[in-house]
This record gives structure tokens, sequence and C-alpha cells, in this order.
């Protein structure tokens, strides 16, 4: 059994870096981005599961043969896709593999990225994560300062978050890596 | 506090507002011991709730870095259309940099290191921001960097024992005589006195790695039990006994533990302790001796050398001579 402070570093530091590649993938058969969350969802519960008997080495055929294995298994119960959508896989992830990126460039990059982020949010949901993130402001005071109640700023922090956080590991910016 | 639904829940958005109500709690001001066992609960429900925990945090984690944009030059000279986080930076602009400070306490930015020494016999406990523990030998100092990055601890010089606390999004590194420690949970002792480093670990994982861009660069994993020594070029790791490491650690507990140790070991031993300096004669220095002693006190080592070995102990000023 590897420990899980392992499996966690291991899953941040190489399985969300490769997130976009898997999200262009996922969506290449999901046009719905909730059955798309999902599948990701059930690809993870699969690696960490793996990875908590022996971190797999190298990481990034892995998380494709992982995705491979859950989408045929999706598509056979659904029908909803024509099987040949997995042939892309080669396209998508295991093609090449991409140089490391400069993690000088990532340092120097990723306010530019978190910023641009930032703006694709809702303008409620961005006004909110601002003021956590950037004022420092708890859920209470920025209530009091929106003049709304603290559960519904609560529910747009909780749902900015989570888009944040898509868009940070998502497939439409550059695979993002904190240095 | 509680999360709304506590059942395990299947679909990938119950989940990720769930694990997103956990993080913003967390980070809140009323998080307490009890609310964490509640969390650990609520992770050990499935490996769903874990991945999504894992995920949600180190993305959230990230944007903490946007607490710079407060800081002067980041922000964009001109812009024709005013963008939108700008428009928000003024508003937030001198204000609540209180808050700011508090909260990029709690990530650990920014980046400004602590120093923390002992003087000659002392020793010391440092309880760092994070959790983590560090434990000073005598005449020993480190110097405490935490970004929202990375934790780093540099033993600029004496010997260290750290107990490190968990986070996998900021790895913990302790840097030593051009050396790297990282850790992945762990306890282990370092070492150094001159360009010889020596890494034990007790606990966990650990990876020993040069840093110096002069040298060849040299890296190994070591697992409890082994005691890796490193110089400006090499790295070589042993297997120890249980009770040879407790005795290399007895210094935690302010003891020197000898077994089978040279008498020249056993001095070099006490003078890292204690101004007044034993001197062993060349001529007995080969000579072998085991036991517990308190670091700070050498007569009850004279009197073995004395009654045991026969040897003759002699106090010259600041020094302890010993010969035959």
């Amino acid at each position: 059994m590897v420990p899980a402070p392992e499996v966690e570093l291991w899953f941040v530091r190489e399985v969300l870096p490769l997130e976009g590649a898997l999200m262009r993938y996922l969506r290449s058969a999901y046009r719905n981005a909730a059955d798309a969350a999902d599948l990701r969802q059930d690809i993870y519960v699969q690696l960490v599961e793996t990875a908590q008997k022996q971190i797999p080495n190298p990481t990034k055929p892995f998380v494709f043969a992982v995705a491979h294995n859950v989408m045929i298994d999706r598509l056979r119960h659904e029908r909803v896709v024509p099987m040949d959508t997995i042939s892309d896989l080669e396209k998508l992830g295991l093609a090449s593999e991409s140089p490391p990126p400069d993690t000088t460039v990532i340092a120097r990059d990723e306010l530019r990225h978190l910023r641009a982020a930032i703006d694709q949010l809702p303008a409620r949901w961005r006004e909110t994560i601002v003021m956590a993130r950037i004022d420092g402001l708890s859920g209470r005071e920025i209530a009091a300062r929106l003049n709304l109640d603290e559960s519904t700023v609560s529910y747009h922090l909780k749902k900015g978050m989570q888009m944040l956080v898509d868009i940070l590991y998502g497939p439409d910016t550059r695979p993002g890596e904190a240095p | 506090m509680s999360v709304e639904n506590p059942n395990p829940a299947r679909g990938a958005e119950v989940v990720g507002d769930q694990a997103a109500e956990w993080i913003l709690q967390q980070c809140g001001p009323d998080w307490h011991q009890a609310d964490q066992a509640e969390l650990d609960a609520w992770l050990a429900q499935s490996t769903e709730h874990l991945v999504a925990y894992w995920r949600l945090k180190a993305g959230w984690n990230r944007t903490a870095r946007l607490a710079a944009l407060k800081s002067a030059g980041m922000r964009p000279a001109t812009e024709s259309t005013e963008h939108p986080l700008r428009k928000w930076l003024r508003l937030g602009a001198g204000a609540c940099v209180v808050a700011v400070a508090i909260s990029a306490a709690m990530y650990g930015w920014p980046i400004r290191a602590d120093m923390y020494a002992t003087a000659l016999g002392q020793r010391a406990t440092v309880k760092l921001s994070d959790g983590s523990q560090v434990q000073l030998n005598t005449d020993s100092a480190i110097s405490v960097k935490m970004n929202f990055f990375r934790r780093t601890v540099s033993l600029t010089k004496g010997e260290a024992f750290f107990s490190v606390a968990h986070d996998a999004t900021r790895p913990f590194s302790v840097l030593a005589a051009g050396h790297r420690i990282t850790d992945l949970g762990t306890q282990f002792a370092v070492r150094m006195s001159g360009d010889r480093l020596e890494v034990a670990l007790v606990e966990g994982r650990a990876r020993l790695e040069t840093v110096s861009a002069s040298v060849q660069h040299h890296a190994t994993d070591l697992v409890p039990g082994e005691v890796a020594i490193a110089t400006t070029n090499s790295i070589s790791v042993a297997k120890v006994s249980p009770r040879a490491l407790t005795n290399d650690l007895s210094w935690r507990q302010g003891k020197l533990s000898f077994s089978h140790a040279t008498l020249a070991e056993a001095a070099a031993e006490f003078n890292r302790y204690n101004s007044t300096k034993l001197i062993v004669q060349p001529e007995i220095a080969g000579l072998r001796i085991s036991g517990v002693f308190d670091a700070g006190s050498m007569g009850p080592f004279t009197n073995v050398a004395k009654f045991a070995f026969g040897l003759r102990v002699e106090r010259r000023g600041q020094e302890i001579v010993v010969s035959r």
C-alpha cells in the first residue's frame, strides 16, 4: 500500500497536468460537459486506486490507457457514439512526448494564466473569487460588501472555484502546472 | 461544521460541490480540529471524495498566487479598455492589507526567511508555521522559507531532526552542503560537518540529491533505517540497525550514545557540545568505548576512561587531556 501523501503528490504533479489533453480526448466523444466531468471523475478514481497499490511509471500512457478502458466500458453500455472515436486516442495524448515545459516561463506566465482564467468566469462568481483570493476577504465579509446572504456567497464561491479549476487544468489553455 | 449531504454521493457534480465546500470551510476562520476529523472521515468514505478534494485543493491553492497581483508592478500599466480584473484591483487596492496578510500567512505567502540557531551545548525545538517541527542540535542553524509552492529549510550548520507535516501541494525540502533532501511524509535527521552530509531516515520516504551545478548529479531514495553519507562527489547508503539509529538520534534527549566508538570519535562528539574540549592523545585514540552519557557533562565519561581503562585525565585550562 503506497502512503496517501505519495499518491496525492503523484496525482497533483503527474496526473493533473495531463487533464487538458484528457479532456480534449473525452470531449471528442462526449459533447456534454457534465458527462465528460463524470467520466473524468471515474478515470481519476481508477487511477488513484491503482496508484494506492503501486505508483505507475511512466504516468502518461497509463492515464490514457485507463481513459481508453473507462470510455470503452461506457460506450458499450450507452452506444451513444461511434466506436471509432476511440481510435483518435493516438492523436491526442500519446502520439508525441512533448518536452517538459520550461519552469521559468511557467513562473512568469502563471499569473497571466490565472488572470485569464478568472476573466472567463461569470460576473458574480468572478466577483466573489476575486474578493476571496485577491482581497483576502472571508465569506462573511464578501456577503456584507455585496449585500448578499452568506449562503449565496458560498454558492458563488463553490461554483466559481470549480469552474476556475476546470479552466486552469482544462483543455483550452496550455497544460497548466504549478512551478 | 458539516457539509449538507453526508452520504457518499455519486455524480461528479455533487461530489465536486461537497469538496469545494470543505475547502472553503478549511480556508475560513472557524476551522477546528474536530472539523478536520470530519473532513478526514469524509475523505475516507470513497476514492471519489478523495480525488475531487485533491484536484480542487491543488487548483485552488494555485489561485492563492493571485494575492501577488495586489503588490505593485503586477498590474497592467496601460490598457485601452479596462481589464475586468483591473477594476477589481482598483476597488480592492489599499483596502484590507491585513486581510491579505492573514490569508497570505495561511498559504505561506509571501516568501521570507526565518532564522533559528542554537549555541554550543544548546538544543531547541522549532515549530514551523505549517505544523512541521525541527529539533536543532548543538551549534546548529537553519533558515526557513515558506511560500505557496514549496517549503524549504536550509541547514547552514550543525544537525537537525525534521518531523514534516504532510502537504502534497507544497513539497518540503532541506538544503544542506550542496544537497537537497525532499520529503515524502517523513521523519529524518540531517547532520553537516564540513562538506560531509549525513542523512538518517526514521520514517516515510525521502530523496537525497545533489543540487550544486558544479558537480555531477547524484540522487538516491531512502527508506527507513537507511543512513546516507554524501560528500561533494559521492553518495553512499548504509542500512543500519534500529539500535544504531536510536544511538545516532539520542542527542534529541540530550544524550550521546556510543557503541564500540573509538575514544577519538567519542571525544569529537563531546566537543560538539562543550566549550571545554576533550583531547585524546594519539596512542590511545583507537580504544573502544560503549555507553550512554549526558552530552553536557564529561565527568562520567572521563571517569570511565580513568577507571575502566586506567588512563590519566588532566585538566589544562579549557582542555581535558586523556593520555596513558
